[in-house]
């Protein structure tokens, strides 16, 4: 069995009885098992993954087959799934066992996925390494001293191990982009409303978003098509047409914006002109765009994050559920103490900078302003979509960097994200694909579209990959 | 950015911090604070602030009465509970 099969190789060797879903669901448990230094996982389930396979083995004997009966998917330890440990990465949920099933869990059960395992992230999806994690950093399988990404590293190390066939996560500022990117697979975000964030634990609300990590475009796609859609108990959720995953290609204006290629280093500048070529020889058009106010994207982002942070994150009081301290004297220690020793420290920081942000005296100068600026950025975009069909971009300034090198720095850190934070801020949907290789690590490139374009995305990523193998590159298994 | 305004950031968030950690953090707050401090130079004169990406409003449901969860299951992960309420420590002497 090949560990990198495609959603659709698994779905046609499921339906012509190559393999059954508990054979599929045994040979992803051991692979899980052997790739355990990863740490991609914080919780797998082997007893239900296999209940779930023989059901679904079951529903393919009958011919009750949905478009991923039997494909065994993790998910982003955000998402919350019932009866099964949903940490959010944190001590303050070590124990929080969900009694609901997310939006995007739930449909994708019954779009038949098996779920078979919960990924590690950064605390709260607050990071750009997977380092915050209560349960331990992540590790790249492209070389085991560096990062994976964040926040869903987990979801992008076991998509690009061969742990799973597809994993969710979540992006608020490019947490399923940059994994993507370090990690060698395929992450789109949706338009913001796009996918339920019912049930999917909130860090800042106006920019959370779920979707998909796989192999390609075309699984991307398929994913995407069983998350999406309205969902009434999420009152962002948008009504809009479901994404048509099939549309045919056409020749597209690519808008280049000088504000995303001018700084970037010689290595990812070749990888990412070379890209530009193959999608020119494809029919293609590049010109250039302007996005003036990109350099204020990440002091903007990280007012606005922060702020939506701190309020959500206020929920956390040890009364309800989640940590609570052992003997606090009064409420009020109740509250310290739990949250204190709940939360981690990259955490602690973000709900502290959005306190700040949104205190009496600085509310106007940072808050607001933050939010008026967002507005340029935004506008800056919908300007841009008059003079291209799509944006083309490098995902991060860098491939994935060693471990530690810059968790103790926290600016270093936020300035990763300088290249998926405007996307987000302006609600627009974003994928990020392999488009090569620079010292042997993966190389991600960006497509950005105008709101609920992701149709043109997914196609044009299609396309691309139909042209190019860097998809189908893959890490060398450790236990080969 | 200084320790009294530590302080009372702390003290909004209902978090504490161990005496080591709050060299760091003041270094860190102060250099975020550096960081957002860019969007000085942005000329907003103006411009509306944007709260929602896609400017909707907020759709509300129909004010029907609704059963939506059970109470037991979900108190069941409560650290504390007691006939069906949430234990905190005394408040009321």
């Amino acid at each position: 069995m090949n560990p990198y099969a495609s959603v659709t190789q698994l779905r046609s060797g499921l339906d012509n009885g190559d393999f059954s879903a508990d054979e599929l669901a045994h040979f992803y448990l051991d692979r899980i098992d052997a790739a355990e230094d990863l740490n991609c996982f914080i919780t797998v389930d082997a007893e239900g993954v296999l209940a779930a396979a023989k059901r679904a083995d079951k529903a393919i004997a009958d011919k009750r087959i949905g478009p991923l009966t039997g494909i065994p998917i993790a998910h982003k330890d955000i998402f919350c799934t019932r009866g099964l440990l949903t940490s959010c990465a944190s001590r303050m949920l070590n124990n929080f066992v969900a009694p609901y099933d997310a939006t995007v869990v739930d449909r994708l059960k019954r779009a038949g996925a098996i779920t078979i395992g919960k990924t590690n992230m950064d605390e709260f999806a607050m990071g750009s390494s997977n380092e915050t994690s209560f349960y331990g950093p992540v590790k790249n399988p492209w070389d085991r001293e560096c990062v994976p990404g964040g926040s869903s590293g987990g979801s992008a190390a076991a998509v690009a191990a061969g742990l799973a066939a597809a994993c969710t996560g979540s992006d608020t500022g490019g947490s399923i982009r940059q994994p993507a990117s370090f990690c060698g697979v395929t992450g789109l975000k949706p338009t913001y409303g796009r996918v339920s964030r019912y049930g999917m634990i909130a860090f800042a609300s106006s920019l959370d978003q779920g979707g998909p990590l796989a192999r390609s475009a075309s699984d991307a796609g398929t994913l995407l098509n069983a998350m999406e859609g309205y969902d009434p108990n999420d009152s962002t959720s948008a009504i809009a047409d479901p994404t048509d995953i099939f549309s045919s290609s056409r020749a597209l204006k690519i808008g280049i914006p000088s504000q995303y290629w001018n700084d970037l280093s010689p290595s990812l500048t070749k990888v990412l002109e070379e890209a530009r070529r193959t999608l020119e020889s494809l029919g293609h058009r590049a010109v250039p765009v302007e996005l003036p106010h990109t350099n204020a994207a990440t002091a903007v982002y990280y007012v606005i994050a922060g702020a939506e942070a701190s309020t959500n994150l206020s929920r956390y009081d040890g009364i309800r559920y989640g940590h609570r301290a052992a003997s606090p004297e009064n409420l009020e220690d109740l509250y310290q103490f739990s949250r204190s020793e709940g939360f981690g420290s990259e955490v602690k920081r973000r709900i502290l900078t959005g306190t700040y942000a949104l205190s009496v005296g600085y509310y106007d100068a940072y808050y607001l302003k933050a939010q008026q600026i967002r507005r340029l950025i935004r506008q800056d975009f919908l300007d841009a979509f008059g003079e291209a069909d799509i944006i083309l971009t490098p995902v991060s300034p860098s491939t994935a960097f060693k471990r530690e090198a810059l968790i103790e720095d926290p600016i270093s850190m936020y300035q990763q994200d300088i290249y998926t934070t405007p996307a987000s801020l302006a609600g627009l949907p974003a994928l990020s694909l392999p488009c090569g290789v620079s010292d042997q690590m993966p190389v991600g490139m960006q497509f950005i579209g105008p709101h609920f374009g992701e149709s043109l995305l997914l196609t044009l990523g299609r396309e691309y990959q139909s042209e190019t193998d860097w998809h189908a590159l893959h890490p060398a298994d450790n236990h080969d | 950015m200084d320790q009294q305004t530590i302080d009372k950031l702390l003290s909004l968030s209902r978090l504490s911090l161990l005496p080591d950690d709050r060299e760091k953090l003041l270094r860190d707050l102060s250099s975020i604070v550096g960081l957002v401090d860019f969007m000085r130079s942005i000329d907003t004169e103006g411009v509306e602030p944007l709260a929602h990406p896609l400017e909707v409003t907020q759709r509300l449901r129909p004010d029907e009465p609704d059963t939506s969860f059970d109470q037991e299951h979900y108190q069941a992960i409560a650290p504390q509970i007691r006939d069906g309420l949430y234990l905190v420590p005394r408040v009321v002497e």
